[in-house]
């Protein structure tokens, strides 16, 4: 167990250098540069620019010395917000991101795997239907759709909630957001788990279970919820690399000061080294939570052996 | 002997279904992908024939109509008419003396201390709601005029936007935008997915290993923030953005193709392919490919809402479409800002929006399971 995630780790450190290359690679190709701005800086202002950031040298040095720091955990100035470097900037956004994709995290595990357990119980009812109607809904409606309506109804109509903004804090002013962000995960994890659920009950070790007299709850939650979930988890690492590194989208429309943000700020005012350091934080995500979620398989799973 | 031998050689009577017609008798039992279907049909005849019945084209701007909600009534109310004629003669600095309205055509009445400019009409025909007006009397030395004219009423069932353009009309450019890059972009996505797969699949061996761990690398990059990196570094065309949406969305299509062609490859007819001599690309393209389109096509049913909403993402963060062209998400995302002043904005776009990606997700289930031969 531990020599397979230490060579898993081993293996991430590849991965990693190669979504580095070609990020900076593919940025640096573009047109443009984070000094272009709509009225042109006077040539000695810009040169001075470029050679304090280093981005008069050639790409391949320039791509040496950022690896280089980047080993040592610099991740180099921000271009846009002076004063700042990556690392800070990252560093400040990502608690609130964390605790608020953590909360809709939970919400979506614990939404959709509930709602999709009971609707396979109950295939073909009523409450199935409207589940997987209102699942379908939560995959097609954009959550820039969601997001204000759920304001307009819950934050100005009813007065019930903050409109936006962190706050101080506390729950009250994450319940909007959380749900905006966790919908669309919630529904694909119902319908998961329903699907999976369904196939369940009809292997042959629950027809077993219930032979032996045990109370339905017992073979629901301890039998048929253990070989069920396994699709599940295997979607938990996406959602959570994608719910945990804050969204753009649910930030922006409820000001929250989040690390998603970062992204889209930094891809349009051309901010190299923002865009590398957010980057490098989603695939850092992507690659400890596939792990994780590798790890969960072999618990869940005896037959899946890690050696 | 003969009149034994007669029933026997009539062929049976009900003829051998093939697999392909058992699939599609299944998927015409199937009522709710039945219904997407002809849902999505509805949806593109509206959006890609429907510009062809309405009077205004998308960009047409009305400035007397700006944000005005949706009704079956025609702009101009017959209870506005006389403020806006009032204010357009002050515009015209001319004095309104009598103004009335029969059917379809205006008379009215101006006067004014100097001699009135017969070419002052224009001023009259410049308002959204009057047209073609003509002096028919000079009064006075010319100081009163006798106007008429056409009144011009125009339907706008959806309302229009914030800059007075016909929603109606910019929903059905939205859905010919927001269907041809889905379909455009699934196409790259399919093209690159099945060709990488199918090519990974059959040579396998190193070449396989290589090539699937680049698969693997590139699942780790974070791809919806590459697209956005992609769009604003290189512009925001149409023709870009479908090619960087598919080029990004063809790993899940790889991997399926390549487990479809592990499988293929040992079959006899592949076999039989490489006995005549076959070379590799050819026995790709002839017999490794056409063979997988099944789940291909189950695959694309999901990639296509996929896209749609991938564009919708980037129109609402503004790297979409540029105006005056528009998506549904642009569209969507334009309505959520005004979503207290004037709801329609978002409802409509919204409802179009969410039928489409609702029938294709029906539509596909749909497909899965009639494909699937499983449950037969």
């Amino acid at each position: 167990m531990i020599s397979f995630v230490l060579r898993r780790l081993a293996s991430a450190v590849p991965t990693l250098f190669i979504v580095v290359t070609i990020s900076f690679f593919l940025m640096r190709f573009a047109p443009g540069g984070p000094f272009n701005l709509e009225r042109p800086l006077p040539p000695q202002t810009m040169a001075n620019l470029m050679r304090t950031y280093h981005l008069d040298q050639p790409l391949w040095s320039q791509y040496l010395t950022y690896i280089g720091n980047a080993v040592t955990g610099d991740f180099g100035p921000s271009y846009i917000y002076k004063d700042n470097t990556v690392f800070e900037l990252i560093g400040k956004g990502l608690p609130y991101s964390l605790q608020l994709g953590g909360y809709a995290l939970l919400l979506a595990l614990v939404g959709g795997v509930l709602a999709g357990t009971i609707a396979a119980l109950r295939q073909n009812s009523a409450f199935d239907f409207l589940i997987m109607s209102v699942s379908t809904v939560g995959v097609t409606v954009p959550n820039f759709v969601v997001g204000p309506v759920l304001t307009l109804i819950f934050a100005i109509s009813l007065a019930w909630l903050p409109a936006g903004s962190w706050g101080d804090g506390s729950l009250r002013f994450l319940i909007l957001p959380m749900i905006a962000l966790a919908l669309p995960q919630l529904a694909v994890f119902a319908r998961l788990t329903r699907g999976s659920m369904i196939e369940a009950m009809h292997t042959d070790h629950i027809r077993t279970a219930r032979a032996y007299g045990l109370p339905s709850r017992v073979v629901v939650v301890t039998h048929a919820m253990r070989a069920a979930m396994l699709p599940v988890v295997s979607y938990l690492a996406p959602a959570a690399a994608a719910l945990l590194t804050g969204s753009a989208v649910i930030e922006t429309i409820f000001t929250i000061p989040g690390v998603g943000r970062y992204f889209v700020l930094g891809a349009i005012n051309r901010d190299y080294t923002l865009v590398m350091g957010t980057v490098v934080l989603i695939a850092i995500f992507v690659i400890v939570f596939n792990l994780l979620v590798d790890i969960l398989y072999g618990l869940l799973d005896p037959r899946v052996r890690h050696d | 002997m003969t009149d034994i031998l007669t029933p026997a050689a009539l062929p049976p009577e009900t003829a051998s279904r093939s697999l392909f017609q058992l699939a599609a008798l299944r998927f015409r039992r199937n009522r709710a992908a039945m219904a997407s279907c002809i849902m999505l049909v509805l949806i593109a005849l509206f959006s890609f024939v429907g510009p062809y019945f309405i009077s205004h084209s998308y960009d047409q701007v009305f400035p007397s109509y700006v944000s005005i909600p949706p009704s079956l009534e025609p702009r101009p109310d017959a209870s506005s008419l006389q403020d806006v004629m009032e204010s357009v003669a002050s515009r015209a600095r001319v004095e309104l003396k009598e103004f009335a309205v029969e059917g379809q055509i205006f008379t009215a009445t101006v006067t004014s201390d100097k001699p009135v400019d017969p070419r002052t009409t224009r001023y009259f025909d410049r308002a959204n709601e009057f047209d073609g007006t003509q002096v028919v009397a000079t009064e006075d030395d010319g100081r009163t005029l006798k106007l008429t004219g056409s009144v011009s009423r125009e339907y706008f069932l959806f309302g229009t936007d914030s800059n007075g353009r016909d929603l109606m009309a910019r929903v059905m450019l939205g859905g010919q935008i927001s269907i041809a890059v889905g379909l455009l972009a699934s196409l790259v996505s399919l093209s690159i997915g099945v060709l990488y797969g199918a090519t990974s699949g059959y040579i396998g061996g190193r070449v396989d290993n290589v090539m699937m761990r680049f698969v693997e690398i590139l699942y780790s990059l974070p791809f919806v923030f590459l697209v956005v990196v992609l769009v604003v570094f290189f512009g925001r065309s149409f023709i870009l953005i479908f090619l960087v949406i598919g080029a990004v969305e063809w790993l899940d299509m790889a991997r399926i193709v390549r487990g479809q062609t592990l499988t293929l490859k040992r079959r006899e007819f592949v076999s039989a392919a490489q006995a005549l001599g076959l070379t590799d690309w050819q026995i790709i393209r002839r017999h490794i490919i056409p063979n997988t389109i099944g789940p291909v096509v189950v695959f694309v049913t999901v990639v296509v809402p996929k896209v749609i909403l991938l564009e919708s993402f980037l129109s609402f963060l503004g790297l979409g479409v540029q105006a005056p062209l528009t998506s549904w998400g642009a569209l969507i995302a334009e309505g959520a800002n005004n979503i207290q002043s004037s709801p329609w904005l978002l409802i409509f776009p919204t409802i179009f929006f969410v039928l489409t990606l609702f029938s294709l997700n029906f539509a596909g289930d749909g497909l899965r399971d009639a494909l699937d031969p499983k449950d037969r």
